[in-house]
């Protein structure tokens, strides 16, 4: 097993999984492929888990084989305690998501599973290259699926909502390639591994740090480039706001831990108060936008903004500290609290746009103010949903109390003030969370639509449950995944903390 | 004597082929009835596959001159001759159903289209100022006919006209540019005015008097800004099949001619040219892509398109270096395969009384024919620079180059007019997919034309998945 091309295999299979069903055409059958080949996948990804060597920051399950060779871009990929988590997370939110399209999805289901198991390879392929043109080519090409899911399968400003995302998201990266293309100038390589050793001045290094910003900010999204987020959430299907919201943006967060501060460390350092400071409004003032939201989806998008906002925080707090103490004490915490809070914000993000969409389908709105009682009809369903909203507040004992607990720790030892301000999180979030479940699901039913709600049926319970189960596993024991990041942080504090000038 | 004719005459093989092709398929058009014009097709095509025999197993890998240095074999003439058999093949295969349906299937179409491919053979294998206009001509005079070809259509008639002055005028600054440099090198041969230059004292003002003409001269065969004013009325005034073979093959024969005058004759001055070549480029692209979102006539879209790539292909050869010019031929090349793909795509939805002619004519298609959907969704994409597709390889080939030389910032003025530009990509994209159809009328191509379409079209995924052997290609055919 350990033989086995085991990252190719992650990539490939959905690829041409989805290709087949394209092929089936619409009929049952292609649903039915389109799950056996995101079980497959998933299934795959577990040896990346088991066979995974805890205790070392080198790559692993590394693949290299020439690809282009006039242009010296070479097929090579690799895992590390960074990557691997969200590799996982990827594989396991793409079955939920093909189950919870399973029914609801009426129009061309072959291209819409197809899209979503593209998709999943596309990402795949992201988390794991550690050669910067096919990184970029994963990249980019993630863009395709994504835009027709939302264009295609998407609300009424779908249209409006796929090209500001497309648009968005193509813009911040291209000034990216042009960056990767200058360090290959410079370094006569396309591999990750060599950028990041490579010795660059400061200006360059500024000019750099702010073109990988501009890919990643808007992939993450931090304010004030994050308005094409509620647009695409509250228009794409319920499938591609989870695939959005837990994994997508991930890949922005993935993109400062892998490129932006190992590659610049000076030029992070120089520009932290930036990142800490779009960070900070990302948490206080997107949370206060959370608060007023009418649109449940549109809710939950901002509250992914503020809790993305925590992970960029955690991430580069390093150099807040460092600046503070000269010292690395408590940055390591940040840091793996940033990685804990984008695993656990997919699990959570993801369940709630699946609550809501649970409620779409049967009531057909998203306003807020269309439900109420909701617990009086669906009693299972709202134990979930008051859950992982919960969750979503930081309620200890969830995977979302870990990582916003470990970043406002981490906080504390670089300078009070920043802790306090992402520690209003605590209570904004629970605000709109909360305020969120009181006016969906307690109360007394409000209308006719609310009354005659059936309860989850067994598909709906098992995708829930298995999203409850992770957010509590997580919540409860996330020592295994800190055993897993924790010697890649490590090594990566200490790589940003030599300074390349 | 007698030996050298006759190594001559082999050297040029592919155009003798050509040649006396193009006298037969004339005359016998003469003798074949209406009824089965088809045969001419058929010979049209043998003709071109004859050529690119020829070409491909009669070079022996070297260089080698012939005609008194007038004419010249390479990696380069050969690689790019091939790619203009293939695109021009293409390009009869998706105009014969659109010719039958508008009664214009007749022998001259195709007889002109060969001479066109004549002229563009003996452009990328000329070595002297004189054969390469001579190419230059056979084509463009051959394209204005084929423009006027439909004589009924006003718009027709007018865009032939335009074309017509615009291309004399065109062809006149490249010759008096040309005239210039012989004048002061006083040589018409390639090799040879590349070496006085090379010398100090060669680089006198009136040297690069000349090269300001011939630099206008190439910039208005391409239809690069300023010079740009032809292309959308030609490319929405000409009948569809015209249009496809104007805006693919001849693009790589023009840049066999930019290669031939700017980077073989005037390789010296390259600091002189590249200037002038940012200053066009920075203009297409910004006019190109920036006009063409407001376009609502699909051919015109296509043509502004055009010019925002013509802005890129200046992009590499502006670089000056091996890799730069083998970027651009990438990027020509591909380029060529794209066009031919998209207004390709109009010709296989045309039918009988019916032809696509504005944006939204696309709505919809998802539904009337997923898999011409997905194959202009790849072309899209690809012209659009989306990673997997070999238009992503093109552009990023050409940034390598440029940022290999320091041109950083016209690369990131480059990559966001590329953004402003997949703009309106897209916008053909979510009128197939996003859109509900109008039109019920099925769409219903001829079964050879999907499949080469098919391979058209995969041909962008597939090139850009596995870029790598056509961009060493280019890289020997310009011997880096």
């Amino acid at each position: 097993m350990v033989d086995w091309p085991l990252l190719s295999l992650l990539i490939w299979v959905p690829i041409v999984g989805g290709l087949c069903v394209l092929a089936a055409g619409d009929g049952p059958g292609a649903k039915r492929i389109a799950l056996g080949v995101a079980v497959a996948t998933l299934l795959l990804s577990i040896p990346l888990w088991t066979g995974f060597e805890r205790g070392t920051a080198e790559m692993q399950f590394t693949e290299f084989h020439p690809w282009i060779g006039a242009f010296n871009v070479n097929y090579h990929l690799g895992v590390d305690g960074i990557s691997m988590p969200l590799i996982l997370l990827t594989t396991f939110t793409t079955v939920l998501v093909v189950i919870a399209g399973w029914e609801v999805i009426q129009y061309r289901v072959a291209q819409y599973m197809a899209a979503f198991l593209i998709l999943e390879g596309f990402m795949n392929g992201v988390f794991a290259a550690l050669d910067a043109v096919l990184f970029y080519v994963f990249f980019e090409a993630m863009l395709i699926p994504m835009f027709l899911i939302i264009g295609v399968w998407g609300g009424p400003r779908r249209v409006y909502a796929t090209l500001k995302f497309f648009l968005y998201t193509f813009f911040g990266s291209v000034f990216m390639l042009v960056s990767l293309l200058y360090m290959y100038s410079q370094s006569g390589s396309f591999s990750i591994l060599d950028y990041q050793e490579l010795r660059l001045g400061l200006t360059e290094q500024i000019l750099i740090f702010l073109a990988f910003l501009g890919a990643f900010a808007i992939k993450v999204p931090m304010w004030p480039v994050h308005t094409w987020l509620p647009d695409a959430h509250v228009e794409a299907p319920t499938g591609g706001s989870v695939i959005l919201a837990a994994i997508m943006l991930k890949i922005g967060g993935y993109g400062f831990l892998r490129f932006s501060l190992p590659i610049t460390p000076d030029a992070s350092a120089e520009l932290t108060w930036l990142i800490v400071l779009m960070s900070l409004v990302a948490v206080v003032y997107i949370g206060f936008v959370a608060l007023v939201q009418q649109d449940m989806k549109k809710l939950i998008a901002y509250s992914s903004i503020a809790h993305m906002g925590f992970t960029t925080l955690g991430v580069f707090l390093i150099f807040a500290i460092l600046q503070a103490t000269g010292g690395t004490v408590g940055a390591a915490l940040g840091m793996q609290g940033g990685m804990v809070q984008m695993v656990s914000h997919g699990f959570i993000s993801g369940a709630l746009f699946l609550c809501v969409g649970v409620l779409y389908d049967r009531v057909h709105s998203r306003e807020i103010a269309a439900y109420g009682g909701v617990v009086n009809t669906m009693p299972v369903f709202a134990s979930f949903f008051v859950l992982f909203a919960l969750a979503n507040s930081g309620l200890p004992g969830t995977s979302g109390f870990v990582g916003e607990f470990m970043v406002i720790l981490s906080a504390l030892h670089a300078d009070f003030w920043i802790a306090l301000l992402a520690a209003t999180t605590l209570i904004l979030g629970a605000a709109y969370s909360l305020w969120l479940v009181k006016r969906v699901i307690f109360g007394k039913v409000a209308n006719e639509q609310v009354a005659a709600l059936q309860d989850l049926n067994a598909r709906e319970f098992v995708v829930l449950g298995a999203l409850a189960v992770a957010v509590l596993a997580l919540g409860l024991y996330p020592g295994p995944l800190l055993d897993v990041m924790g010697p890649s942080i490590d090594q990566l504090i200490q790589h940003v903390t030599v300074s390349k000038l | 004597m007698q030996s050298t004719l006759w190594n001559d005459l082999a050297a040029a093989l592919p155009e003798l082929w050509m040649l006396g092709a193009v006298c037969f398929v004339l005359v016998f058009d003469l003798f074949v009835p209406a009824a089965r014009r088809d045969l001419t097709y058929w010979l049209v095509q043998a003709t071109l596959a004859g050529a690119l025999v020829f070409t491909v197993a009669g070079h022996d890998g070297g260089r080698t001159l012939a005609f008194g240095g007038h004419y010249v074999v390479d990696e380069m003439a050969v690689l790019l001759k091939s790619a203009i058999y293939l695109v021009a093949g293409a390009v009869f295969l998706y105009s014969r159903p659109y010719l039958k349906d508008r009664g214009l299937f007749r022998g001259e179409y195709f007889v002109l289209g060969l001479f066109g491919v004549l002229g563009m053979m003996i452009m990328v294998s000329a070595h002297s100022f004189v054969s390469l206009y001579l190419g230059l001509e056979l084509l463009a005079l051959s394209q204005y006919a084929m423009v006027a070809f439909f004589r009924d259509s006003l718009p027709a008639s007018e865009a032939a006209m335009k074309y017509f002055v615009l291309g004399a005028l065109a062809s006149g600054m490249l010759l008096y540019g040309m005239s210039v440099l012989y004048g002061t090198v006083g040589s018409l041969d390639i090799a040879t005015v590349a070496n006085a230059l090379s010398q100090e004292e060669g680089r006198s003002a009136f040297a690069l008097f000349g090269l300001v003409f011939v630099v206008v001269g190439i910039a208005f065969k391409f239809g690069a800004v300023p010079f740009h004013m032809w292309v959308p009325d030609v490319y929405d005034g000409a009948p569809t099949s015209v249009t496809l073979y104007i805006g693919s093959a001849p693009k790589i024969a023009a840049f066999a001619m930019l290669m031939r005058l700017l980077s073989e004759s005037l390789g010296p001055l390259t600091g002189d040219w590249g200037q002038l070549l940012a200053v066009l480029l920075v203009l297409s692209m910004a006019v190109g892509n920036i006009i063409a979102i407001a376009q609502r006539r699909i051919k015109r879209m296509l043509a502004y398109s055009t010019i925002s790539h013509v802005g890129f292909l200046f992009f590499g050869v502006m670089a000056g270096t091996q890799e730069g010019y083998a970027a651009a031929m990438f990027y020509a090349i591909v380029y060529a395969a794209m066009a031919a793909g998209a207004f390709g795509m109009l010709l296989l939805m045309s039918r009988q009384g019916y032809e696509p002619e504005h944006i939204d004519d696309f709505k919809g298609l998802n539904e009337r024919h997923p898999w011409l959907a997905f194959l202009m969704l790849l072309l899209m994409f690809s012209m659009a620079g989306i990673p997997p597709t070999v238009g992503f390889y093109a552009k990023l080939a050409v940034i390598q180059a440029a940022v290999n030389v320091g041109e950083v910032w016209i690369a990131v003025y480059a990559v966001v007019l590329s953004v402003i530009g997949a703009f309106y990509y897209l916008r053909v994209v979510k009128y197939m997919y996003f859109d509900k159809p109008e039109e019920s009328h099925p769409v219903q191509p001829g079964m050879d034309a999907q499949v080469i379409m098919g391979i058209n079209g995969l041909a962008m995924l597939a090139l850009g998945v596995f870029p790598g052997g056509l961009m060493a290609l280019c890289l020997r055919a310009v011997g880096y």
